[in-house]
């Protein structure tokens, strides 16, 4: 429903994204500002970059951040497109329901449910085993990947729903085992998917807060609970200047997702 | 040719083992410790230290709905504009949507912060225009704000999705019948943009009753909302059993909310266009 605009929407439509990217382009403005004050802009200048780069514990969580978002995305997108195909394959509709409903859980229950209900589940099972700490890296994984399963199933499902089955089996039929067509013919076909379903899971990963928070444990900040705690002190342009930093590195990945979807869009029309 | 479906279906495996250990057992452990004491003795203490938190859960979901009436408010009529503008400004626009959407919560909420702060920016230049600094972080106002500027693009991007795919020759037959601009609107546009609706109000509604950090930072601990006082359990008060029981609660409260709306909306087309005023 294309249809031209008139001038009243436009304004209106100004007005929202002014709302959406004020306080943005403050906080960007003013991670640059010379002096500590947050109001007064009194020169331009890098420093707060510099110390941010000083700053053993902001690196120390940048290089945790990536490692948890690297390791749960990888192991997430495995296991989520092995996953698709199975219940792809599955007939049995309650099976398939029940699956599906399970699987999204964490999608639909408020982050803070799913983060203490992790936590509980870690809390119950050290005391079992009798380990006094139980909250570590291991623990954040699992939750990451435990919350970011469900965008790489519903990345990939549709791909398979999409994909046609008589290829596979012409595969076979010219001499491919099964493995060997899932891998030649399948995989190629709903690699778009995975690639989206991947990159959806990474950036989940990176950005969480809430249920990294409840599951971390003192030894393991992420950069978003660094930022948490930094706004426990006095407002610094420090805190500004890395959260423009995550707000470029998100734009960033965002139009990375962009342009794969355009280019799978181009790449669809033409196979028609 | 058996074989090979069942050699498929089983790659499904490792994830329903995950499923079951990582987000079954953990819920069956928010009802276990809702239901014991920090012995592990069977208790209804927690449950009956909820009628203390009655004016919290009232509260937070009025906090709740109040939010999410503001998004939609302000979302239908953006996504509504959006949908009708030229193809190729439409991506962009939506990108620009999804970017506040995929940048991190805390980000968002500092950014508001740092505005509204009795130091911040939005003062400073009050001040310098000669009046006196009005307070408005640490005020009820201040949270509805926060939840409004951090959950509006979850109202604004299903909305979009449903009314981009409506079919334009609906409304161009509604207005061939002669039923006007408003009529338009009503009866067709709206009714048929529902599911776009309800999936916005519950992407804005159940994070915006359940958190903890914008009632932290924008509210200033005034105005305790549900999620603060379950973090509190876990994280200063060391409480995992209320806590549990907190959470238990939420849970149904929201599953309950969400059924109320779906049941109220689901029944009569015009009772959706009575969700806009």
């Amino acid at each position: 429903m294309s249809r031209k605009m008139n001038v009243s929407s436009k304004i209106y439509l100004g007005l929202v994204y002014f709302f959406l990217y004020a306080p943005i382009v403050v906080l960007i403005v003013f991670s640059f500002n010379e002096s500590t004050s947050t109001s007064v802009m009194s020169g331009f200048s890098f420093k707060w970059y510099g110390e941010l780069l000083r700053d053993a514990d902001t690196i120390n969580a940048v290089k945790n951040t990536l490692f948890i978002a690297v390791i749960s995305s990888v192991c997430a997108t495995i296991l989520g497109t092995a996953a698709a195909v199975g219940i792809d394959k599955m007939r049995n509709k309650y099976l398939r329901s029940a699956i599906m409903n399970t699987t999204n859980i964490p999608m639909m229950n408020p982050e803070i449910v799913t983060g203490i209900s992790l936590l509980l589940l870690f809390a119950f099972s050290s005391q079992l085993l009798g380990i006094k700490n139980a909250l570590g890296l291991h623990t954040l994984i699992i939750a990451h990947i435990t919350f970011v399963l469900p965008y790489v199933i519903l990345s990939v499902l549709p791909k398979l729903h999409q994909m046609d089955h008589h290829l596979s089996e012409a595969a076979m039929d010219l001499g491919c085992t099964p493995v060997k067509s899932f891998f030649k013919v399948v995989l190629p076909s709903i690699m778009p998917g995975i690639l989206t379903g991947f990159i959806m899971a990474f950036t989940l990963s990176l950005d969480d807060f809430v249920i990294s928070y409840f599951v971390s444990g003192p030894e393991w900040q992420t950069l978003p609970i660094r930022l948490f705690s930094m706004t426990k002190k006095r407002v610094k342009p420090d805190m500004y200047a890395l959260s423009t930093l995550i707000f470029f590195v998100m734009l960033v990945l965002l139009m990375l997702i962009n342009f794969m979807q355009a280019r799978g869009d181009k790449k669809k029309e033409k196979d028609k | 040719m058996e074989k090979k479906t069942l050699s498929a279906k089983l790659l499904a495996s490792p994830h329903i083992v995950w499923s079951v250990l990582f987000i079954i057992a953990p819920l069956i452990m928010v009802a276990y410790y809702s239901f014991t004491n920090a012995d592990g003795n069977f208790t209804l203490e927690n449950i009956k230290a909820l009628s203390d938190y009655k004016e919290v859960f009232l509260n937070s979901i009025w906090y709740g709905i109040v939010a999410t009436l503001i998004c939609l408010v302000i979302a239908y009529p953006t996504a509504y504009f959006i949908a009708r503008s030229k193809a190729r400004v439409q991506s962009t626009m939506i990108m620009l949507v999804m970017l506040p959407m995929w940048t991190s919560l805390i980000v968002r909420t500092y950014s508001i912060m740092s505005l509204i702060e009795n130091t911040g920016i939005i003062n400073s230049f009050i001040q310098k225009l000669g009046f006196e600094p009005i307070q408005m972080i640490n005020t009820s106002g201040a949270v509805i704000l926060g939840m409004v500027y951090d959950f509006l693009p979850f109202m604004i991007l299903p909305i979009y999705s449903v009314l981009t795919k409506l079919d334009n020759k609906l409304v161009e037959a509604a207005h061939d019948l002669g039923a006007d601009k408003i009529t338009v609107l009503t009866k067709v546009v709206l009714p048929l943009s529902r599911s776009g609706i309800l999936s916005g109000i519950t992407m804005v509604f159940v994070p915006s009753v359940s958190t903890f950090y914008i009632s932290q930072k924008l509210g200033g601990g005034n105005f305790a909302l549900v999620g603060e006082i379950i973090e509190g359990q876990f994280v200063t008060s060391n409480n995992f059993n209320l806590g549990a029981s907190l959470s238990l609660v939420l849970m149904v409260l929201i599953l309950i909310c969400m059924a109320v709306m779906n049941h109220f909306s689901g029944d009569e087309e015009e009772s959706s266009g009575g969700l806009m005023p």
